[in-house]
């Protein structure tokens, strides 16, 4: 039976890492390559050792896949191909490879130059690991050997963000990466034909939560926003460089237009330029509103959004600025925090999670005192508002995902253990299929049941399909011929060609049988009876007699002795091929069933 | 460029005038040379297929006489049994489809022949496109089931063919043609009904996903052409919801959903369980389940349908708006929930604390029921939808819905007001317009009205617009309620002034709806104390006239409000209903005799005062025979200018007492030109005096053509009286030009014209003549056969007297008559900084205008632009420019493209709009088909009277622009 093997390297039940290496009929491919931010030592890279212990990665993989740009999908790339060695390709989206790099280096920048890492990648790196990469367009398939390919498809979540579907032969199988399956401000949903995979591997972030409709949470963000600057207050929006930051910042763009407002919002500078015009260029990556209107007007050219300056801080009047770190740490957003927090006239809207230990999270749980360096207290007197915007499908999403694609069988990552554990009830209850959720370094064997594809000559076909009813898609259909199994193809032709191909005889398989029939007369009456008799039967086939005394039916002979012993007694002997068996049986017992009385 | 674009415009405008210098052209019926002769001549010619195929193209491009399509089939068909070309054969299957839709051509005769092709055909697709001949063939039959039979029963026999094509095209023959009486002939019809449907239904299971297509739409045409579909399909439709292609999912929703209006009430089991439910409610279930399918067409497709699903039960239609939320696997309140308990708990808003929406209580893991068979969700995913096509159609689906259900309505609110957001404007106008369908079921709570206000901040007009119209019809539940509301409006009030007029109009609704939520505010709103005098507040604030509008139209229901009032407030009153009457009511107010009071409701209009001073006035006038000239003029001068102010007063009789001043101001002109001295003087000497005459006659012409394509509502009798105006200024103008001109020669054309003017004129209106006793027309006609033969000379002094002679037709006024009114909002023609461009280069003009009473805008209004030199250009808006936002109004919002050669100093160009006429597609003509005159009409020579020109029916608006010269 064959099987398909899936080994986490990273994301098994739990978040971030995520490296999944999938063996399928003879092919290895290594999905995502994933660092983790909980860990600054050797665990922050999953454990490459695990595919060889010595030898070139290369000769183990026949592709690596990035699902998308984010650093617990791809950091671990340059580690992995530069400094433990891979050669091969690596698949990832165009918005990915544009943006990935920068990401990269950014990271590279903090753990080398900041935290004073050796023996770490380089910039060098980076640029190498890059050239391996090839590049994919949505529902494009590339065939990355003869048998191995492998097909994007939109995933939402961040831009360029993409789903796989790899392929050899009949078996397949999707991994998902991160996706999301409501659209927001810059990105569509995810989307996936019936491709009914084998095994599709789906993120589990959310396995638990059910969300609320986007709009409200919208909703609410820019009516906070709103009211504090009509109040002349200031507003901080400690935000990452990419992905979220660009959604926040079309909702307040297209806000700010609509209402016609004229207050000044400020992006503090950085990376985000730079990403910024990978938004501008990649606009069949974002959603139907940009994608329809980038004629008129590119949305990610801002008119209102302006480039931040640190002397910006200070201005009187209101504005509304969004800097980095997200998490309020360190960085500008830290220093404009400082010196805005002291009026009640002032906001910070903190649009995600915070880690414990960071100046976000004591905010968010109510600290309004704050112990600085320095010993100094810092009082907290502007508003705190927290806002989530996360672009995970919820369980929700994940039912519609596993819908739309009809998989066989269903494995989840990228989530913690008992909220995969709900959910993996929950999709076998529903759908019917089984469900596994290893953990790093389990590996789960998947049973496949692969369709074997055989050719068949168009005569034979041709021949077949005439005989009998008009054909049925629906049902399977009968057919006669001969399977060859030759130089690891499977061909079906007709009985004749393959005796030819083989060079072998035909040998003819008779079948003879014996019907005792009472009639007392002479034989060549006998004989006359028989043939009259299925002459009125068998309307649709030629009966004939022929002038020795036998009878044929079609090619079924039939002859009639005398009993030697009994007169009485004829003996009729029906002969016929195997070909014929059908027809040959159905007279045998027609005429064990005796002949009607004759009527002179 | 700018030349370029220049000379666009005048193209368009030439485009105009030179339309209508080809309708001259008679009808000729030439007698061809037989069109089946000639091809079939060209059809032996040919050579090879591709020749062929040639020939019959061609043909295709003519028409074909109703004689000769027989003889052409014939030849086609000898033709096609020799053709060995697939091509070609398939080009004669088509023009046979083709001709036989020939109008006038009944089939009937090539049936036998169209049905023996099919029978040796080998080609697949030859094969498809005869059966789709036979389809127009049957079609064309509708009264010969025989003939529907056959052609049926030869499409059976093709089904079992091995293209889609043709089993495609099979299965819309039977579903176009298959039987469908049922009762009448019970026992063959009905039989074979039965088998129709089961002959489609069994390729529900075709291999081929456009042969499943074509059989649910054939099935889908069998119920549109009145068969009663069976219930067992529905099973069947079931299934194909799960299809592979999105156009079998797609034609199956709508099947399901004609099933679930035919057998709503039927009882079907639920699978894997013994329960059962109704039809309708199964497959409102279904549907909802395909509003998040993967296509986003069948999306739409099922959001659109559920709107029109109205008997299913309320436990089912609830259920759409539901979807429980989790986290970590307990259970969490949606922000709708919120929102509305924090408004229970009697709290305004606070800012939301970290973990103020925490999940509360522990979900029983089992329970959660993360796809629900039902309708769970089916909405709020329809709302959020990627794809805005399908918001809209979950938007108007939840319209429907929500108007037949008033506690569904209430549910569906917050999800409502949250589209207002939505990112797309289409969105959110259609949102709007839904809520203001449903808001008689509704009310709205505090913390939803404040969602609903801040869209006033829109900058797209039309949002707000459509909000001030939402406004005007919702209902409002609190005091602190309508104060937000009124404050919102102030504030849209300040930021767009231009809004002024709309939100007047929101509050007058607003405050008539909701007197005793007004009351309390008075107070406040008026800012009075009850110790100090507070200073008076400044009459002409839009924003204090907006209070006002609201209190005083509060104040109407609301007796004891005025006591509220302080001194200025009734002054305040007496001006306002003066100056905006449309928007403040009368009110009785104590101590104070008010004009309007004496007109009480149960007065019909009819009987209103000024209607009855509109009928007083102009029967004086039409009895003024026994006055003389003089006094005949002056009480001319004198209705008129009644009726001009009457007009201004009463907005409902603007239009009549307008139409009734324009045709006395006519009468008034050839009064006076008729008794100007000039007649009595010798010929040399009126040289001079002329201008006045012919300046009425020119005037007068002008006039009669406002009148009778400036107001809606003008019936024939009306437009008899029009033309039998203009009819007496062309005398008039004939005669002047007879005094003023040397030479005869001249005067004979004219003549010519008038004569046939009036002939025209008899003909068009001779059903009218009768009525017009003693008029101008009824002595010329006495006349006419003297007038035929005289001479110019003669025939001038005949028009003389009969012209001084002739009675002043009485003008009927119909029921209702609407003036055409055009008002420029943008450009406001008060900004002092010019509009600066290169000379050479274009600059756009942003116009705004609404017209009112305007029919068919799109082909009638365009903009002028007259610059200062006397240029003047006219743009034809696009269509799109226009938008109806209800009966009567429209709205023109387009850009205008100015340029001109570099000026020195800034200058004001004007900017109006014009109403464009064509007497020949007058409008009496057009409308009253009854009349036999119209159809004499026809028969005119459209030249004769094709007379077409603008009036200007808006005031100029006067824009500042500099063209500076452009720098090298």
């Amino acid at each position: 039976m064959p099987e398909i093997k899936v080994t986490p390297l990273g994301a098994g039940q739990d978040v971030g890492r995520s490296c999944i290496l999938v063996s399928i009929a003879g092919k290895n491919v290594m999905l995502d390559c994933g660092m983790h931010m909980g860990y600054n030592d050797d665990r922050r890279f999953p454990d490459f050792s695990y595919i060889t212990q010595n030898g070139r990665l290369t000769d183990f993989l026949d592709c690596v896949i990035i699902s998308h740009f984010h650093l617990d999908h791809c950091g671990a790339l340059p580690y992995f191909s530069e400094m433990v060695g891979y050669d091969g390709p690596i698949y990832m989206s165009h918005p990915t490879k544009a943006i990935c790099p920068i990401l990269l280096e950014d990271y590279r920048k903090i753990t080398v130059d900041k935290k004073g890492e050796t023996n770490f990648f380089t910039s060098q790196m980076i640029k190498d690991c890059m050239k391996k990469v090839v590049a994919v367009h949505l529902h494009q398939t590339v065939q990355v050997d003869e048998e191995l390919e492998i097909k994007a498809y939109y995933a939402g979540h961040v831009l360029g963000a993409a789903m796989f579907q790899i392929k050899v032969g009949c078996e397949s199988v999707v991994y998902t990466g991160d996706y999301n399956m409501t659209p927001d401000r810059h990105l569509g949903a995810a989307w996936i034909d019936k491709c009914r995979p084998d095994l599709l591997i789906t993120e589990s972030t959310y396995a638990t939560t059910i969300r609320d409709s986007k709009r409200c949470r919208e909703r609410d963000f820019l009516k906070k926003v709103h009211e504090t600057v009509e109040r002349g207050g200031k507003v901080l929006i400690p935000v990452f460089a990419l992905g979220r930051a660009q959604e926040l910042c079309i909702l307040l763009e297209t806000f700010w237009e609509r209402m016609n407002l004229k207050a000044p919002i400020y992006f503090s500078t950085g990376l985000t330029e730079k990403a910024n015009h990978y938004y501008k260029l990649f606009i069949t990556w974002t959603n139907q509103k940009i994608r329809k209107t980038f004629v008129q007007r590119n949305m990610f050219e801002f008119k209102h959004i302006k480039a931040f300056d640190r002397a910006f801080a200070d201005n009187p009047g209101p504005m509304v600025v969004f800097a980095t770190p997200g998490m309020l740490h360190a960085g500008q957003s830290l220093q404009i925090f400082r010196k805005w927090a002291g009026n009640e006239k002032n906001m910070v809207i903190m649009p995600g999670y915070c880690v414990q230990g960071t100046v976000g999270h004591k905010i968010l749980s109510g600290q309004r005192k704050l112990e600085m360096e320095g010993r100094q207290i810092l009082e907290v007197k502007m508003q705190v508002e927290y806002m989530s915007f996360s672009a995970h499908a919820d369980a929700k999403g994940i039912m519609q995902l596993i819908r739309q694609a009809e998989p066989r069988n269903v494995l989840l990552v990228h989530g913690e253990a008992k909220k995969m554990e709900f959910l993996r009830q929950k999709i076998e209850q529903e759908f019917h299929v089984s469900c596994f959720m290893p953990a790093n370094g389990e590996t789960t064997t998947i049973l496949t049941n692969p369709s074997i594809p055989v050719d068949i000559s168009l005569g034979l076909l041709k021949r077949e399909t005439a005989i009998g009813a008009a054909p049925d898609a629906k049902k399977p259909k009968l057919m006669h011929g001969t399977l060859l199994m030759k130089d690891n193809s499977f061909r079906l032709v007709s009985p004749e060609q393959a005796l030819k191909e083989l060079g072998l005889a035909e040998h003819q398989l008779r079948f003879t049988c014996r019907v005792h029939i009472q009639d007392p007369r002479k034989e060549h009456e006998t004989v006359l009876r028989v043939y009259n008799h299925l002459k009125g039967i068998l309307k649709d086939y030629s009966v004939q007699h022929l002038p020795d005394g036998s009878i044929t039916v079609e090619s079924i002979l039939i002859q009639a002795t005398a009993h030697s012993e009994d007169q009485g007694t004829k003996v009729l002997l029906v002969s016929w091929t195997y070909q014929d068996e059908e027809l040959g049986s159905y007279l045998t017992s027609l005429l064990k069933k005796g002949l009607p009385q004759s009527t002179p | 460029m700018a030349a370029h674009l220049k000379k666009r415009v005048y193209e368009e405008f030439t485009k105009v005038v030179q339309q209508h210098e080809d309708l001259s052209t008679k009808k000729l019926r030439l007698t061809k040379p037989s069109k089946s002769a000639a091809l079939h001549v060209d059809l032996c010619k040919a050579t090879s297929p591709a020749d062929a195929l040639q020939y019959l193209l061609q043909f295709a491009r003519k028409p074909v006489e109703v004689e000769s399509v027989e003889g052409v089939v014939r030849i086609l068909l000898e033709h096609y049994y020799k053709e060995n070309d697939a091509s070609v054969r398939l080009k004669i299957a088509s023009l046979l489809g083709l001709l036989s839709k020939t109008a006038g051509f009944s089939p009937d005769c090539i049936v036998d022949d169209a049905i023996n092709t099919l029978q040796n055909e080998k080609s697949h697709q030859v094969l498809a496109q005869l059966l789709d001949t036979l389809l127009v063939i049957g079609t064309k039959l509708p009264e010969n089931p025989s003939v529907r039979m056959r052609l049926v029963e030869v499409a059976c026999k093709h089904l079992t063919d091995s293209s889609h094509g043709v089993r495609n095209k099979c299965l819309q023959l039977i579903g176009c043609l298959g039987p469908v009486e049922k009762g009448v002939a019970k026992e063959a019809e009905s039989q074979a009904a039965k088998d129709v449907q089961k002959i489609i239904g069994d390729h529900f299971n075709d291999q081929d996903p456009r042969v499943r297509t074509a059989a649910i739409k054939a099935m889908l045409q069998l119920h549109e052409r009145g068969l009663k579909l069976q219930q067992a399909i529905y099973s069947q439709a079931c299934k194909l919801l799960a299809d592979d292609y999105e156009q079998v999912r797609s034609a199956a929703v709508q099947l399901i959903w004609v099933l679930s209006q035919l057998y709503p009430e039927s009882i079907v089991p639920i699978p894997s369980s013994n329960e059962e439910i109704r039809l309708v409610d199964d497959a409102f279930g279904k549907i909802c389940h395909m509003v998040s399918d993967g296509s986003w067409v069948v999306r739409v497709q099922a959001a659109k349908l559920l709107g029109s699903m109205q008997q299913v039960s309320s436990h089912f239609l609830e259920q759409t708006l539901d979807k429980k939320l989790m986290s970590d696997l307990r259970r969490k309140r949606t922000a709708h929930e919120r929102a509305k308990e924090l408004y229970s708990s009697g709290e305004f808003s606070s800012g939301r604390k970290w973990g103020d929406d925490a999940p509360k209580e522990e979900i029983d893991t089992g329970a959660v029921n993360l796809i629900e068979s039902g309708a769970c969700g089916a909405f709020v995913h329809g709302l959020e939808d990627e794809m805005y096509e399908v918001r809209i159609a979950a938007v108007e689906a939840l319209c429907m819905l929500a108007q037949s259900s008033p506690s569904f309505a209430e549910k569906c609110l917050d999800f409502l007001v949250d589209m207002f957001n939505d990112e797309i404007e289409e969105v959110r106008l259609q949102s709007i317009h839904t809520m203001r369908k449903i808001s008689n079921n509704i009310t709205l709570r505090e913390d939803q009205l404040d969602t609903v206000l801040a869209v006033l901040e829109d900058s797209s007009r039309d949002i707000r617009e459509a909000l001030h119209e939402l406004l005007c019809c919702t209902n409002v539940s609190t005091k602190e309620g309508i104060h937000l509301a009124l404050v919102e409006l102030l504030k849209n009030l300040t930021k767009y002034p231009t809004d002024r007029e709309s939100i007047w109009k929101c509050l007058k609704f607003l405050g008539s709806r909701h007197p005793t939520l007004v009351l309390p505010l008075v107070p406040e709103l008026l800012s009075t104390h009850p110790f100090f005098d507070t200073p008076e507040p400044d009459m002409d604030d839009p924003a204090y006239i907006a209070v006002l509008v609201l209190i005083f139209n509060a104040a109407k229901s609301c007796p004891t409000m005025p006591a509220l009032f302080s001194d200025h407030t009734f002054r305040h009153y007496a001006y306002l209903r003066d100056s905006l009457s449309h928007l403040v009511p009368p009110l009785r107010l104590p101590g104070r005799k008010l004009v309007s009071s004496a007109v009480s409701p149960s007065i019909t209009p009819h009987e209103d005062p000024s209607q009855q001073f509109l009928h007083q006035s102009l029967e004086r006038v039409y009895n003024f025979q026994h006055l003389d000239p003089r006094g005949i003029q002056e009480l001319l001068e004198f209705t008129i200018r009644d009726l001009q102010r009457l007009g201004e007063l009463q907005s409902e009789l603007a239009g009549m007492a307008d139409f009734t001043a324009t045709y006395l101001q006519c009468q008034l002109l050839l009064i006076k030109a008729l008794q100007e001295k000039l007649w009595n003087v010798a010929a040399p000497l009126y040289l001079k005096q002329n201008a006045l005459a012919s300046t009425a006659a020119k005037q007068i012409l002008e006039e009669t053509y406002k009148m009778e394509f400036m107001y809606s509502g003008v019936e024939s009798r009306q437009v008899v009286i029009i033309h039998h105006m203009r009819l007496q200024a062309k005398a008039l103008q004939l005669i002047v030009t007879a005094r003023t001109t040397r030479g005869v020669e001249p005067l004979f054309g004219m003549c010519e014209k008038f004569l046939q003017e009036v002939d025209s004129f008899q003909r068009c209106f001779i059903s009218e003549l009768p009525h017009m006793q003693g008029s101008f027309v009824d002595k010329l006609l006495d006349l006419m056969p003297r007038l035929v033969t005289s001479k110019p000379s003669e025939v001038v002094k005949i028009l003389q007297t009969t012209l001084r002679q002739s009675t002043f037709l009485h003008l009927p006024l119909p029921e209702q008559l609407h003036r055409a009114t055009a008002n420029i909002i943008e450009p406001t023609g008060e900004s002092d900084n010019p509009l600066r461009f290169t000379s050479g280069l274009v600059v756009a003009l942003d116009v705004d205008a609404t017209l009112e009473h305007v029919q068919d805008p799109q082909g009638t209004v365009k903009v002028q632009v007259l610059y200062p030199d006397g240029q003047a250009q006219i743009i034809h808006p696009k269509p799109a420019d226009f938008r109806n936002p209800g009966p009567g109004r429209h709205r023109l919002i387009t850009q205008v493209y100015l340029s001109h050669t570099a000026w020195t100093e800034p200058c004001q160009i004007e900017v109006r709009l014009l109403l464009a006429y064509n007497s020949n597609r007058s409008k009496a003509s057009t409308r009253i088909p009854k009349s036999t005159w119209s159809e004499s009409l026809e028969a005119l020579p459209p030249s004769e009277n094709g007379i077409e020109g603008t009036i200007p029916f808006s005031k100029p608006v006067k824009v500042y622009i500099m063209p500076k010269p452009a720098r090298r």
